[in-house]
């Protein structure tokens, strides 16, 4: 499979189904792994990171999920299509933007993303729509079995599985869900609800994860703890507290919307789809701005215009590195706003 | 003289809000009719939200403070060199063996960036030792016969012990 085949399928994570779905975009479990008796990456040789991405990606082919995966050489690849991979969420910017000998293994429904060599060895990813904690962890969890079953990860009996980066030591385990919070931000209680997130141990970052700043009205929610607690355990306080609480804050706040300030809400949702069916030019970061009260417009069932797979493939396609890809060539700033707004009318009037 | 309810416009206004969208104003309402606004429910789960007070102390700040200029910065890694000065500057280590190298240090910086934990209670690599296999086994078991006993499940931890036991002997 060719990078460019990307941009006519829909990530798994974006179909816009799975529970809570109204709420939670996503969700994304990552297992970090290193390997035992070599360096971590800030102190292998060249020649020492060229065998760890060869020992593993022989490995992960050689397993049951690698038969159907593809393995990209990000050395290899050019910018255009390493951008491809952030906005589909494959892989980190950290990953896209970094050097030596790395890559990605992803799998044929995108819900298995292993990074290799990015901060350590093997970073086990698994993506769906919705909330599915337990679902994907169990997933990557599998992987990192079967991967497991012929190469020794360096572990420790009191630190557990050894990172890079002592945050993460112990399951190695991030848990991370994408949150859609367009009502709690306008009725400005989003700054509490974070804050007390940020008070259980819990980092919030922005659409494209780490290093991003929580911008729009897409919050990404995940552990920062990952050593003295079991992996499943970690995953439950996701399912039964954290995500839950959330939603219904998040579901309080839209109802009282509709209910109170129906008229304005509907007033907010159809400027921003007179917009979308109108502009000339537009940004990647307008676009996502609009069609945040139109998701949210959706799921409440107060719009038709759109059904949630439609707005997602928008929301996709009129990144930039997509935007290019889909129309083929090579655009800067000014030549892409204005071929991002005939995307978007050629696909509203469809 | 009291604020008449907005919504009802006859219970005595309890519950008072500021609004921000889409314009700001204030809010009086009967805790009734804030219940059918769905405020009341938030205020209930004020506790939830503000329970948890302490904040997840920096890695880097820790750094900085616990141990500036200490001569623990000169302890080098003969696997692969490095002294724990530079991973302070970086903050990433450089080869697994640095765990058991600075494994006093580590484990301060871990607790406090692990909520407390220093000990991994999760998975065992499926390769792991025998040795590995069974002292992790026995961790995990201890923690849920504390578990048990807390819950005041005294047959659950019965057998818990039995299993420990069992295990301590072979
Ligand atoms: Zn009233
Ligand atoms: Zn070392």
């Amino acid at each position: 499979m060719k990078l460019g085949d990307f941009t006519r399928m829909t990530g798994e994570w974006l179909r816009g189904e799975g529970p809570l779905a109204d709420v939670v975009v996503s969700t994304r479990v990552r297992l970090a792994r290193n390997l035992a008796g070599y360096p971590f990456l800030t102190r292998a040789s060249d020649s020492e990171r060229t065998e760890i991405y060869r020992i593993l990606s022989e490995r992960i082919a050689a397993c049951p999920f690698g038969r159907d995966a593809v393995l990209v050489d990000l050395e290899e690849a050019d910018a255009l299509d390493r951008e491809l991979l952030v906005e589909r969420h494959l892989i980190s910017k950290q990953h896209a933007e970094g050097a030596g000998s790395r890559g990605v293994t992803i799998s044929a429904g995108e819900t298995m993303a292993l990074m290799l060599n990015e901060e350590d060895h093997l970073r086990i990813q698994g993506l769906s729509c919705g909330m599915q904690v337990e679902e994907v962890w169990r997933e990557a969890d599998r992987i990192d079995s079967e991967l497991g079953a012929h190469l020794d990860f360096a572990f420790d009996c009191q630190f557990g599985f050894l990172t890079a980066c002592p945050t993460n030591v112990g399951t190695g385990i991030r848990v991370s869900v994408m949150l859609h919070l367009p009502a709690l931000k306008l009725t400005q209680e989003i700054e509490r609800i974070l804050r007390a997130a940020r008070d259980m141990h819990l980092a919030i970052r922005g659409l494209y994860g780490e290093g991003t700043e929580a911008a729009g009205d897409f919050f990404q929610i995940s552990n920062q703890t990952s050593l003295g607690k079991t992996e499943a355990e970690l995953a439950r306080s996701f399912v039964d507290s954290i995500v839950p609480r959330i939603v219904e804050y998040e579901r309080v706040a839209r109802t009282a919307l509709a209910r109170t300030r129906g008229q304005q809400l509907d007033d907010k949702i159809w400027r921003a789809y007179g917009t979308l069916a109108q502009a000339r030019m537009i940004s990647t970061e307008e676009t996502q701005a609009l069609l945040s009260p139109l998701r949210m417009g959706i799921c409440m069932d107060r719009f038709h215009e759109l059904d949630l797979p439609r707005l997602n493939e928008i929301f996709l396609l009129t990144q930039p590195a997509h935007l290019q890809k889909v129309l083929d060539k090579s655009l800067d700033g000014q030549a892409r706003a204005a071929a991002r707004a005939d995307f978007i009318r050629s696909r509203l009037e469809s | 003289m009291h604020l008449v309810c907005q919504r009802c416009k006859k219970a005595r206004a309890t519950v008072h809000i500021t609004d921000t969208f889409p314009q700001k104003r204030e809010w009086h309402l009967c805790e009734e009719c804030a219940g059918e606004e769905g405020i009341i429910r938030k205020q209930e789960d004020e506790a939830f939200l503000e329970k948890t007070q302490s904040t997840t102390a920096l890695l880097q700040e820790f750094l900085k403070h616990k141990s500036a200029g200490s001569k623990l910065d000169n302890v080098t890694c003969e696997h692969c060199g490095i002294t724990f000065r530079e991973f302070k500057q970086q903050g990433l280590l450089g080869c697994p063996q640095d765990y058991t190298t600075f494994r006093e240090m580590l484990t301060a910086l871990v607790e406090r960036a692990h909520e407390g934990a220093t000990q991994h209670v999760g998975k065992v690599p499926v390769r792991a030792d025998t040795t590995t296999q069974k002292r992790l086994t026995l961790t995990r078991l201890r923690r849920e016969l504390q578990e048990a006993l807390k819950c005041e499940n005294y047959e659950l931890a019965a057998r818990v012990r039995d299993q420990i036991s069992e295990l301590e002997s072979v």
